[in-house]
Parts: C-alpha cells; sequence; structure tokens
C-alpha cells in the first residue's frame, strides 16, 4: 500500500507583495511630485508672497512634528526588526509608539490649523479671497499639501493599526511578516514627503 | 516555506540613522536664520535630499533590496527631475 502525501502549501510571494507596495509607492510619489513642481513654479514666481506666507507658519510646531514623524519612522522599522527577531511584545509597543506619535503629530495640525481659521484663513474664506495672488498660492498650497499629507498619516495610521492586531493574532509572525513590512514602508513614505515638506512650507527665506 | 527575503537592520543602526536625522533637521532650521539668499532653497533642499536617501536606503532597507528594485526607484526619481527641468525650460522661454 502506497502512502498518501497530502501536501498543502499555501501560496505566497512576499517578493511580489513588496514590489507591489513599491509600484503604489511610486504613484504616490508622482502625485506629491506634481504638487512640489506647481509649488515651485509659484514660489519662482512670487518669492516674496512665499516668504511672507511662511511667516504666519510657527517653526516650533513644524520642527516638533518633523521629529515626531522621523522618531515614529524609527520605531516601525524597529517594530519590524523586532518581529523578525520574534519579539513579538516588544513589537507591539513599538506600534505602539509609532501610532502615539502619529496622534501628537494630527494633534499639532489641528492647533496650527485651528490658529488660522480663528484668524479667518481657510480655503474659501471672505479673507483668503482679498489676498495677493503669491499669498493666495502660498495659502492654498499650504492647506492642500499639508492636508494631503494629514490625510496619508491617518490612512498610514489606520493601516498600522490593521498590523497591530495582526501581530496580537499571530497572523504576522517572525516567519511571515510581509503585512508589516509593507504597513511600514508607507510610513516611511508619510516620512519622507513631510522632510521636504517642512523646508518649503516653514522656512522660506 | 520561509520566504522572506528581507534584510534585518539592528536597532542601533536605526538609532544611528534617527540621531542623522534628528541633526540634519536642527542643521536646515539653523541656515535658514542665516542669510544666505538664493542658496538657502539650494541648501535645503540638498539637505532634504541626504535625508530622503536615508530614509529610503535604511528605514525602507532599500541598501538591501535587489537591484531592480533599486534601479526602480532611482528612475522614479530621475523621471520626476526630468519633468520638473522640462517644466521649468518651457516656463523660462515662453
Amino acid at each position: 500500500m502506497s502512502e498518501k502525501t497530502v501536501h498543502v502549501e499555501v501560496h505566497r510571494d512576499d517578493e511580489a507583495s513588496k514590489l507591489g507596495m513599491w509600484l503604489f509607492i511610486f504613484t504616490e510619489l508622482l502625485l506629491f511630485g506634481g504638487l512640489f513642481l506647481v509649488y515651485s513654479v509659484f514660489r519662482a514666481e512670487y518669492p516674496s508672497n512665499f516668504h511672507e506666507g511662511s511667516l504666519e507658519l510657527s517653526v516650533t510646531i513644524g520642527a516638533i512634528n518633523t521629529i515626531a514623524l522621523l522618531i515614529s519612522s524609527m520605531t516601525v522599522a524597529m517594530a519590524l526588526t523586532a518581529i523578525q527577531k520574534d519579539n513579538k511584545k516588544l513589537a507591539l509597543a513599538l506600534i505602539s509608539i509609532t501610532l502615539i506619535l502619529a496622534t501628537v503629530f494630527l494633534i499639532n495640525k489641528y492647533v496650527e490649523w485651528g490658529a488660522k481659521f480663528e484668524h479667518g484663513l481657510y480655503p474659501g474664506s471672505p479673507l483668503m479671497k482679498y489676498l495677493d495672488r503669491g499669498h493666495l498660492l502660498y495659502f492654498s498650497l499650504y492647506f492642500f499639501m499639508t492636508g494631503l499629507h494629514a490625510l496619508h498619516i491617518i490612512v498610514g495610521m489606520v493601516l498600522l493599526t490593521i498590523c497591530l492586531f495582526k501581530v496580537r493574532s499571530g497572523n504576522v509572525n517572525s516567519k511571515s511578516y510581509i503585512h508589516l513590512e509593507n504597513g511600514a514602508l508607507y510610513w516611511h513614505l508619510v516620512d519622507l514627503i513631510w522632510i521636504f515638506l517642512f523646508p518649503l512650507m516653514y522656512l522660506i527665506n | 516555506m520561509a520566504n522572506n527575503t528581507t534584510h534585518t537592520t539592528e536597532y542601533k543602526v536605526l538609532v544611528r540613522i534617527l540621531l542623522v536625522l534628528m541633526f540634519l533637521t536642527f542643521v536646515t532650521i539653523s541656515v535658514t536664520s542665516l542669510n544666505l539668499g538664493a542658496f538657502s532653497v539650494t541648501v535645503a533642499l540638498l539637505i532634504a535630499g541626504v535625508k530622503g536617501f536615508f530614509v529610503l536606503s535604511y528605514f525602507m532597507h532599500l541598501k538591501y533590496e535587489n537591484l531592480l528594485l533599486r534601479i526602480l526607484v532611482a528612475l522614479v526619481f530621475v523621471l520626476f527631475a526630468v519633468i520638473v527641468l522640462i517644466t521649468f525650460i518651457d516656463y523660462a522661454y515662453r
């Protein structure tokens, strides 16, 4: 009697998953790239208005947010290292820290935007209509670019929360961690975009 | 079947990269307060570029990825640079 072997293999291709994530990141880079292009053309046209506009922003808040995102980028990268080393507890803690830092970023953004709104500065406000063309362009780009970036922060938080549950349930583990890896890649993208947004929006000389 | 292709980046390497990034952030902010005129944008973008390189290489572990992916990422940035160049040529000579 021959022995029957049932060979069950779940199809998995981490390399392809990662490549897919990168292709998506490329589209995101070009999306923000287009906005940076619009920004640079108008900044070249209205340099002094862009400078005056940037003086309205708080460099301190911008710097705190930059540091929050940089640290969060490191903690999520560490979470991946932790899961690769099969340290589930540490990975959970590190993803949680990342989420807390993301919340700090959003609270800062809320305070920042809130102050602008109080001064009557928000997209479509009566005040905005009476601004010079250069100022109008600066603040429109500011709200659109930081707003779109903040939306990416929220999406990143949702992805990392899913990763948190997957790590906790053991779905993401030391042998299979592509979900966390891709989630982390998305988070680094958000950090990468901010690295360019911060000097271009806050530090105009 | 193990199917992981990712290099494990040590904690201390990640900490070191963070310190470099923090330092460069500090440099960008200080450079703005100096009045470098037209150079300040160049310096700011140069520093942001270096920071981006560190994030891509170490946090996004491109340094340890296969050549195909690294070339693809580089091409995206080349593509963007070409678009910027063409736009500004068009803008300057219209």
